[in-house]
């Protein structure tokens, strides 16, 4: 599923080199946990694999089943199957929940060649997916994100994703900022989610997340580099002794 | 040597000189009047040293002057009629063709109607009501209009008058290039209310120029909307003089989105005390378009509130210039004004000019005003296209997240609704 070999990227502006020769690779069907201490480099991984403009690819190679994923422009990138859920969720005054989800999906579908989807079938799948998230339909009238507790937001996110459906998911802190009712409802539905097909890369500081999604892999990224992995255990061995050693030795 | 150069006479200066000269023995109404106006420009058009001008150089910009409009021919009614906007709205009340009102319909009750052309022949008494709402009869596009104009309309609402269905007064113009010259006088006695819709639109490189003034009196309740769509190769220089008395409310919308150069002026003056404005405008520009928004609010009583809201969308070349001034008289004690401009850029060519000011006698007001220049925010572009929505999509899904809360001060729903298919065409045809 996803392949990345040796990459390198540094931020456009400044030119500080963030990801430092990162290789990782998550087979379909899989969930990988990334942890890793604070100012490592994991959110710039999802935005690196997200396609965001603000950093640039020196080196190494991005591949989701074999395509190159570094050619490719964001949009493309989320109807060939790739979605974070971003750590910070934006606010866009003016821009309706509604209208939005309805646009995204009608974009990803007409880039696969899909019809759009007629506004009651649109309104029944979110209607659905609003509930088993326990959303309320009301807080979709809003602007998008506009208002929202931190909790809501990451929901929102969610949403999103089991609307889009994607091949590799991206979960940046999706946890942080949810009550302990909300994370279990948010991990439900990332559970329903997962597919033979489907790969998800789960980004968190915390291992009680990982009781409720079970990872295959779990990942210690530091420094820009993946320094160690193995599997949940290291999870907890994590927890226990935090990132001393990695931060040394990285 | 001589060092003071007399400017010599543009082009247009020099066919406007003719054609005063030519057409005023022809032109209806006191001559005088005429006169007078056509001093303000006999001298020439205003430059880039005349303050108010001062972005928008009408000497540099206007490399012509078109004759002015012959009476429009049967085929050129028909095709206006055919083309007039917001069909699903509202039908024309009034149709102006190439300045000339050609179709007047039957006025709700408490609305009288007068066709300009019949009150100059009538010698109407409402004639004497022109300049009343003070905007600055020495102002070009004013004294242009002043001189020329010979067809528009004087409506009159009677007092108590609520009048449900918005009049629709369309101005439309139809053949390759000429002057068109129309003149609007809306005059609301107490009590009553309207909603007027104006709107312009047609094909050709014309040069179209129209005053519209508003009497409103005390406790009146006015909307008025414009939609500024002309042929992109016009030249639309536009006035809106309003004039409120007390406990009066006012809600305008200009969205200006054809024409190579329009300026549209607002005067607002309010006359009485407890009377409520909201202005708001959007202008869209692109190519090598100049879009002008000119904007002055009188506050001359006490206790009242004006509300200006405008925001511009400059892509391509295009200038955009929104220049908006609140002035605050010693009586206007209790004042509240708040004035808000924002521009957003799309391109690395335009160019916004914003010039907000505040000038304030009274010393127990409430007055603010902000400008705002920005690009569309990368991180917002970003987050939609990280969902699958192509860049052109997101940043027009951003541009009408922009433009929103003026389009929201429009009430009427399928107004709106034509609003946005404006706003729709003109992201569609962006290059
Ligand atoms: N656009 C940017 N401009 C400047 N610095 C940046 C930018 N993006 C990332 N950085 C820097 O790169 C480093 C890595 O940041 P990143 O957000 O990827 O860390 P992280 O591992 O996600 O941290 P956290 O656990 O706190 O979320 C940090 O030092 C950060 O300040
Ligand atoms: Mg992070």
């Amino acid at each position: 599923m996803l392949s990345i070999k040796n990459l390198h990227a540094r931020i456009e502006e400044n030119g500080q080199e963030i990801l430092k020769g990162l290789d990782l690779d998550v087979p379909a069907g899989q969930v990988h946990a990334i942890m890793g201490p604070n100012g490592s480099g994991k959110s710039t991984l999802s935005y690196v694999l997200a396609g965001k403009e603000d950093y640039e690819v020196t080196d190494g190679s991005v591949t989701l089943d074999g395509e190159d994923l570094l050619e490719l422009g964001a949009d493309e990138r989320a109807a060939k199957g790739v979605f974070l859920a971003f750590q910070y969720p934006l606010e866009i005054p003016g821009v309706g929940t509604m209208t939005f989800l309805k646009a995204t999906l009608n974009a990803q579908r007409r880039a696969r060649g899909e019809g759009e989807l007629s506004t009651p079938d649109f309104m029944k799948l979110v209607k659905k997916n609003a509930d088993e998230l326990e959303i309320s339909m009301e807080m979709l009238k809003r602007s998008l994100n506009v208002g929202f507790s931190g909790g809501e937001k990451k929901r929102n996110e969610i949403l999103q994703m089991a609307l889009l459906q994607p091949k590799l998911a991206i979960l940046d802190e999706t946890d942080s900022g949810l009550d302990i009712d909300a994370l279990k409802v948010v991990s439900e539905g990332v559970n329903r989610l997962r597919s033979p097909d489907r790969s998800f890369v789960v980004i968190t500081h915390y291992q009680r997340l990982l009781n409720y999604i079970k990872p295959d892999v779990v990942h210690v990224m530091s420094k820009g580099r993946i320094v160690r992995s193995g599997g949940p255990e290291l999870a907890l061995e994590l927890e226990a002794n935090g990132y001393a050693e990695y931060v040394e030795a990285a | 040597m001589n060092s003071i150069v007399r400017p010599i006479k543009t082009a247009a200066e020099t066919a406007l000189v003719e054609q005063f000269t030519a057409a005023k023995a022809s032109l209806p109404g006191d001559k005088s009047v005429r006169e007078t106006a056509f001093g303000a420009v006999v001298e020439g058009l205003p430059h880039r040293r005349v303050e108010e001008w001062k972005y928008t150089d009408l000497r540099a910009l206007m490399k012509d002057a078109k004759p002015l409009a012959a009476a429009p021919g049967k085929a050129e009614i028909e095709a206006a009629k055919a083309s007039a906007p917001f069909a699903s709205v509202r039908k024309p009340d009034a149709l102006l063709v190439n300045g000339a009102l050609v179709e007047l319909g039957a006025m709700p009750k408490g609305v009288e109607a007068v066709s300009l052309a019949k009150a100059y022949a009538d010698n109407h008494p409402l004639l004497a009501k022109f300049g009343e709402a003070g905007a600055p009869g020495d102002n070009a596009a004013i004294a242009l209009n002043t001189a020329f104009v010979s067809d528009g309309l004087l409506l009159t609402v009677e007092a108590g008058a609520k009048i449900d269905e918005p009049l629709h007064l369309a101005f439309v113009q139809q053949g390759a290039g000429h002057a068109a010259y129309a003149r609007v006088l809306i005059l609301v006695e107490e009590g009553a209310s309207l909603t007027v819709i104006e709107s312009h639109t047609g094909k050709g490189a014309h040069q179209t120029n129209s005053y519209v003034e508003l009497l409103a009196a005390d406790k009146t309740d006015v909307t008025l909307f414009k939609l500024q769509n002309e042929d992109l190769a016009t030249q639309h220089l536009a006035t809106l003089a309003m004039k409120l008395g007390a406990e009066a409310n006012l809600t305008t919308a200009n969205v200006s989105r054809g024409s190579a150069l329009a300026r549209q002026q607002i005067f607002v003056k309010f006359e009485g005390d407890n009377t409520k404005a909201s202005l708001n405008g959007i202008s869209l520009s692109g190519g090598n378009r100049h879009l002008d928004t000119t904007l002055f609010v009188d506050h001359a009583s006490f206790n009242c509130e004006s509300r200006e809201q405008f925001k511009q969308v400059l892509d391509g070349e295009s200038r955009s210039v929104f220049q908006g001034k609140i002035l605050v008289r010693q009586n206007a004690q209790k004042t509240d004004g708040r004035m808000m401009m924002r521009a957003l850029m799309l391109s690395e060519g335009c160019e916004a000019d914003l010039k907000p000011e505040l000038e304030i006698y009274a010393d127990d007001v409430q007055c603010a005003h902000g400008a705002t220049c920005a690009a569309i925010e990368e991180d917002y572009l970003f987050y939609l296209m990280a969902r699958g929505i192509p860049k052109k999509d997101a940043e027009a899904i951003l541009i009408e997240a922009f433009i929103d809360d003026v389009l929201e001060t429009v009430e009427d729903e399928a107004l709106r609704g034509e609003i946005h298919a404006v706003t729709h065409d003109w992201l569609q045809a962006r290059d």
